[in-house]
């Protein structure tokens, strides 16, 4: 019992930890894409390529002032962000990340809790993370703050249900509503994940669309449409308060990808098995970094790269030469995995802001009810009619 | 740990009902409402009906609370003004309170007898599966009368949504 209560806090501040990382280098990371889309650097003047960045973001946005308007609705304008944040930081303790490993004579999951009802469990965390937005629009007694969070729990509410009815389609197939399970049941190759053993293609672009809005990410950031709303439901809030917005929709964004991954694209599992070389792929890919970092470094375009890239180039080497390590192996090639499907989905949710202009807000409840809500359903009557012949 | 988390939450709960009666802002009273609701689901989940504490957040505090908080966002309901108070309520309020919780006591002591205390996970009937499974055999007409009912409610809300085409 006692172990259990030790192992459980040191995973609960392990992945908090990689979690507050993950969220400020988010921010990085979709900076320098959009950048790199839009044929520009992005950060570059904080450490080598703009790496402390979010540093300086973070203590930029601790050191402000922190404003209290006066004419706000009090309790309910200060409680809003923390809803917002920890309701998107929750989900997390579901999410799993790899299988049952055993790390000094103790055997326990790589995963916070697992909730035989994990599913309806982070449905219903994120449903009330509309609240947060909701009554910040509400309390901050602004016209933009107050249509922002009208349209932002309009557009939550319109866009769960489409999410829900995608989600349900996989559950048929796996016939259980544990996440730990449903990763399980993938368990093989590629040909076993839902997306293709299921042929869920239609409720995974659903699901991912769904979750784009849920998220309040372009082309669906109707909330905070800076050239009606100025910033929408955030416009009056500063400092610490205006970032927690940003970190609940950081979070959002990496909870719908890692649902997506344990949903529809099989949780850790490799997308071939290990016997046929899947165990060598993150060390072949670090490893080709790595020359290539060193290659640029003997030809270096600038007098620091001389230093900077051959030192990157050793670091990506050493991290290859880990993932051959038999010990590691075990649990280090099913998080590489987890890690490697839920950052392609980050990157698509970052591509897709650097490309699709916004929608107009009829155009999106009308998306919501009349195309994505229809086809969601007809999927799951398909893929319920199938599961029920089949089986 | 069950008995004190239970005292927790029913507290909670009890003091956010009470929350929402007193307070005049629709807001601040909505607010409180999703905390009974909130709590309401801890309780079912410390009895072990995991399926219906997902269900009552998801439906209760979170889809229809959240209708309840955009409807008022909406209409941009003000504070209700405090009338004067008539005088046979402020004489006969705390006496009649407090002989309906007499009554309700009573009743509920009269209904259970001694002896059938609730026992903490000794329900295990609370799983998704054994909830579909109970909807779908021992339940069925009932469960089917009320998706008409839902039906017949929303073809409602649609005909009164309906715009007049003339």
């Amino acid at each position: 019992m006692d172990s259990f209560i030790v192992i459980s806090l040191i995973k609960i501040v392990l992945v908090f930890a990689v979690l507050m990382t993950t969220l400020a280098y988010l921010q990085w990371v979709e900076r320098k894409v959009i950048a790199h889309i839009q044929v520009r650097p992005g950060p570059y003047r904080v450490g080598p390529h703009g790496l402390l960045q979010p540093l300086a973001d973070v203590i930029k946005l601790i050191t402000k002032e922190d404003l209290l308007p006066h004419y706000v609705n009090r309790p309910l304008y200060v409680a809003a962000p923390f809803i917002a944040v920890t309701m998107s930081l929750l989900s997390i303790s579901v999410i799993p990340f790899g299988p049952t490993i055993e790390v000094a004579g103790y055997k326990t999951s790589m995963q916070l809790t697992d909730l035989n009802i994990g599913v309806l469990f982070v449905l219903a965390v994120s449903s009330m993370g509309v609240y947060g937005i909701a009554l910040a629009g509400w309390s901050s007694n602004n016209k933009y703050s107050l249509l922002g969070g009208l349209r932002s729990s309009a557009q939550m509410i319109s866009y769960e249900l489409p999410l829900s009815m995608a989600i349900a389609s996989p559950l048929l197939i796996s016939n259980t509503l544990s996440l730990r399970d449903l990763v399980g049941t993938q368990a093989g190759n590629l040909w076993h994940w839902n997306l293709f053993h299921g042929w869920q293609y239609v409720s995974f672009i659903v699901f991912l669309i769904a979750g784009f809005a849920e998220t309040n990410r372009v082309p669906f950031d109707l909330p905070e449409a800076e050239n009606e709303l100025v910033a929408g439901f955030h416009t009056e809030y500063s400092s610490m308060k205006f970032a927690s917005f940003f970190m609940a929709e950081y979070a959002n964004m990496i909870t719908v990808s890692c649902m997506a991954v344990v949903l529809f694209l099989g949780g850790w599992v490799a997308p071939w098995p290990a016997e046929y070389g899947s165990r060598f792929v993150p060390v072949i890919v670090f490893a080709a970094a790595g020359l290539i970092a060193l290659y640029h470094g003997a030809h270096a375009a600038r007098k620091r790269d001389m230093y900077s890239l051959p030192v990157v180039g050793v670091c990506f080497l050493i991290t290859a030469a880990i993932f051959l390590l038999p010990m590691v192996q075990a649990w280090l090639l099913p998080l590489f995995w987890f890690l490697a499907k839920t950052g392609a989905i980050l990157f698509a949710f970052i591509w897709v802001r650097g490309t699709l202009p916004r929608f107009r807000y009829d155009q999106l409840m009308g998306f919501a009810w009349k195309t994505l809500f229809p086809v969601a359903v007809a999927n799951l009557l398909v893929t319920g009619l199938v599961v029920a012949l089949v089986s | 740990m069950d008995v004190i988390l239970f005292l927790i939450f029913a507290a909670i709960a009890v003091v956010a009902a009470i929350n929402v009666v007193v307070q005049t802002h629709p807001i601040s009273s909505a607010v409180s409402l999703i905390g009974v609701m909130g709590s309401l689901a801890v309780l079912y989940l410390l009895l072990g009906a995991e399926f219906i504490a997902a269900a009552q957040v998801i439906v209760y505090a979170g889809a229809v609370m959240v209708l309840f908080v955009f409807v008022i966002m909406l209409l941009n309901a003000g504070a209700e003004a405090r009338v004067g108070r008539s005088f046979v309520a402020s004489l006969l309020g705390a006496p009649v309170l407090i002989a309906l919780l007499a009554v309700l006591a009573w009743v509920v002591e009269r209904i259970y007898p001694r002896g059938t205390t609730v026992h903490f996970g000794g329900f295990t009937g609370g799983s998704a599966q054994a909830v579909g499974r109970a909807l779908f055999t021992t339940y069925l007409l009932p469960f089917e009368i009320t998706s008409i009912l839902v039906l017949i409610a929303i073809i409602g809300a649609v005909v009164l949504a309906r715009k007049e085409i003339d």
